[in-house]
């Protein structure tokens, strides 16, 4: 698509141009309504965080309760149950780092390969590829858990590394970014120069494809961080749950016979959990629009 | 309110998805007929077993879990026993039937809720124990509970709580509003008007459509809607006994006189707390919650036996487990010498007392102790001796589905419509019923009306 600047009408009144547009009070009104929509569960989570089990049951919701017990929630979050949580915390780390930075570098490497390199069976390969973006991960965790109990892998922490490895959306977005942003002269050069290929990958097109890479590697560790499906029904032990699953084995022990709730745990625990996913949201977010961004403006 | 249990709740749909489509591929395992006895042995097999010892994995979530398995560590030290909860109820079904089915990475022992055991029976996943002369236990327990785990002749588990029905009430409640406590299903309509008229912001109880309530109810109706022989399965949810539930129970929901809160969420613990739920119809394993859950609650809370449909005392289990051996397990004599000790001897059944359970086991119940005992959170109400008698007049002959977990997991599409509408309840148990036929015959049995 190409910007057109036609579209501005130049009889328009001074002060707004394509940088500063005129304000619309309905779109504002919508914002904020998003806005809202968006911070209110947060801010929830954050008040009742502060509560204990009794204020839960007994005050509003989006008020603070009769006491301030964010500091004793946090410590028995981290303590129940000789500090399962934190083992979760450890587990849901070990399933980011070994498989979301695995995806990262595996769909960097071959949506490199796939867009400057020719090879037999290329366009067969990129077309099953492109049609596995389309399969949802959901649909195949059946499968895969057949899969894996045959091979005994069920209950260990490979089932859920090995198949967050694969991100064939990551892939894709490689492809493309290294279309628009490597150029093909540039290794060309490198390779008159003498460099090996490898080399060539690491010093010069790495550099280039900083942004794509980064946003896959967001794009995954958001998907690994939040994966509860699959460790569902692929894990039994709880000794290897990552924290989405951990929290509902918490929040269903209210219920039936024998019911234990500890709903101000599972709420500090939710808390906690999605700190340090938007830290690293905040942290690598101007990457993440330029990664989104890539290829849509041809220049 | 925002309702915790709203995500969850959506993750066991999921889940309850995903054991559907493996179920397609175990359910139809039942036709081969119970209890091929691979891996039976003898009674001498036990005892012989716990002298060699060896490892166990015993998948609960009951709270005396641990606390059971390391007394039993402490008697037989050559036997190591691994607790692991693999999830409450439908979550940990979910995992057990996929191990089954998958032929490896199931536990030796299991707990299973009594309606889920017939399913689990079925699909050949549990060891039928007789050969290990475990009828001679059948005397330790009430009748109703060793009913649920005695199926198709054989022996599939040792039942270890259980949950008559009766009633509890918050008299502070009931005496602000003048309220007598009701003795029948007439009177229990006529107190929840008289209730809500009141003090609207009140109700008699909740209910918003959950079959581990509804089924009980009408259990004690004298309901038979499920007869399974062998794969021929007959479901009528329209007889006698279920319609009699549905006319009464639409008394309530039609005029509005139910509280729509889901049990257990964070809005019913809140409605039990502030008392806008004036009576829980339920399991006599009720206390030990109220007592740890909802200490703001102590001194209000008394127990009735359930009101009745036509003056007799009959009630109904609503909830409760077994302990069942897993067919997978490689040690099948000593997990059935585990179970043994586990849910029969005085020693671990004395833990699971102590943690607040309700036991299903003769000796425990009829201890005077028991019987005499005064807690204070029921304002020293001898509370044990209406649920020991409830335990005695559960209805027998109730049978559940032999594919009762996804039963209980189309219950909300189905009947849980007539609940959403405040519209005739018979109209929904007709859809159940629909919908339990066609999937019956899906699974590979022969389901009719």
């Amino acid at each position: 698509m190409t910007t057109s600047l036609r579209t501005v009408n130049p009889k328009a009144r001074r002060g707004f141009s394509i940088t500063r547009p005129r304000k619309s009070a309905a779109l504002t009104v919508v914002m904020l309504l998003f806005l809202i929509y968006a911070v209110v569960p947060l801010l929830w989570l954050v008040i009742n965080a502060s509560k204990t089990q009794a204020d839960l049951f007994t005050t509003f919701g989006l008020g603070f309760g009769d006491s301030f017990a964010l500091w004793d929630n946090i410590v028995a979050t981290f303590t129940y149950r000789d500090g399962i949580f934190l083992r979760w915390l450890g587990n849901t780390l070990l399933y980011v780092v070994a498989g979301a930075g695995g995806a990262t570098l595996l769909a960097t490497l071959a949506g490199y390969g796939l867009a400057k390199f020719t090879f037999p069976g290329k366009k067969l390969y990129f077309a099953v590829v492109l049609g596995a973006v389309a399969v949802p991960g959901t649909a195949l965790a059946v499968p895969t858990f057949l899969l894996f109990s045959q091979m005994g892998l069920t209950n260990t922490p490979w089932s859920i590394i090995i198949p967050s490895l694969i991100t064939p959306f990551g892939l894709y977005l490689i492809w493309v970014y290294t279309i628009d942003s490597v150029p093909t002269e540039l290794l060309e050069a490198a390779r008159l120069d003498g460099a090996s290929e490898l080399r060539t990958f690491f010093t010069i097109s790495l550099k280039l494809l900083t942004p794509g890479v980064v946003t896959v590697a967001l794009f995954s560790v958001v998907a690994t961080w939040n994966n509860y499906f699959l460790p569902l029904i692929m894990l039994s032990d709880p000794a290897w749950y990552p924290l989405t699953v951990g929290l509902n084995q918490w929040s269903s022990q209210a219920s039936g016979v024998a019911a234990e709730p500890i709903y101000n745990l599972v709420i500090t625990g939710s808390l906690i959990t999605i700190v340090p996913i938007v830290i690293i949201f905040l942290f690598l977010q101007r990457f993440w629009q330029s990664g989104l961004s890539a290829g849509s403006v041809k220049q | 309110m925002f309702n915790l249990n709203k995500g969850p709740r959506r993750g066991r749909g999921a889940a309850a998805l995903a054991v559907a489509g493996l179920a397609a591929m175990s359910l139809v395992a039942c036709s081969t007929g119970p209890g091929a006895g691979a891996g039976a042995g003898s009674a001498s097999d036990l005892d012989a077993a716990l002298e060699k010892g060896g490892e166990l994995t015993y998948w609960t979530w009951t709270p005396s879990g641990e606390a059971q398995a390391e007394a039993f560590m402490k008697e037989y030290p050559n036997v190591e026993v691994t607790v692991v909860n693999a999830g409450t109820a439908t979550d940990q079904y979910t995992k057990l039937q996929n191990a089954i089915t998958a032929g490896s990475g199931a536990p030796d022992v299991a707990q299973i809720e009594y309606y889920a055991i017939q399913q689990f029976a079925l699909s050949e996943g549990l060891l039928d124990l007789s050969s290990y002369d475990f009828g001679e236990l059948e005397d330790k327990y009430t009748p109703s509970t060793w009913s649920a785990v005695n199926l198709n002749g054989g022996i599939y588990g040792l039942p270890q709580d259980s949950g008559p029905m009766v009633m509890f009430y918050n008299t502070t409640v009931f005496d602000q509003f003048g309220l007598s406590v009701p003795t029948t299903w007439d009177e229990y309509i006529a107190t929840a008007a008289k209730l809500h008229e009141a003090d609207p912001s009140k109700y008699i109880t909740n209910d918003a459509g959950d079959p581990g309530f509804a089924q009980p109810l009408i259990w004690q109706a004298g309901g038979h809607p499920y007869q399974a022989d062998g794969t021929d399965v007959t479901i009528n949810l329209q007889d006698e006994g279920t319609k009699r539930w549905a006319d009464t129970w639409n008394q309530l929901l039609e005029p509005g006189l139910l509280s729509d809160i889901p049990t257990w969420s964070d809005d019913w613990y809140k409605a039990l707390g502030d008392g806008s739920l004036a009576t829980i119809v339920t399991g006599a394993w009720m206390p030990g919650v109220l007592e740890s859950s909802l200490p703001e609650g102590a001194g209000h809370w008394r127990v009735a036996p359930l009101p009745s449909y036509d003056g007799s005392a009959a009630t109904a289990e609503n909830g409760g487990s077994a302990q069942s051996v897993i067919k997978q397990s490689k040690n099948p004599a000593l997990a059935a010498a585990f179970l043994r000790w586990l849910n029969s001897s005085d020693e671990s059944v004395d833990v699971f007392l102590e943690n607040g359970g309700f036991p299903s086991t003769t000796a425990q119940l009829n201890a005077d102790e028991f019987l005499n005992a005064t807690p204070e959170y029921f304002g020293g109400q001898e509370i044990n001796k209406v649920l020991v008698d409830a335990s005695a007049n559960v209805v027998d002959g109730w049978e559940y589905l032999p594919f009762q977990v996804y039963a209980n997991s189309v219950f909300a599409d189905t009947v849980g419509q007539a609940y959403a509408n405040r519209s005739d309840l018979n109209t929904g148990l007709l859809a159940w019923q629909d919908n339990l036929i066609t999937y019956g015959n899906s699974q590979g049995f022969t389901a009719s009306e």
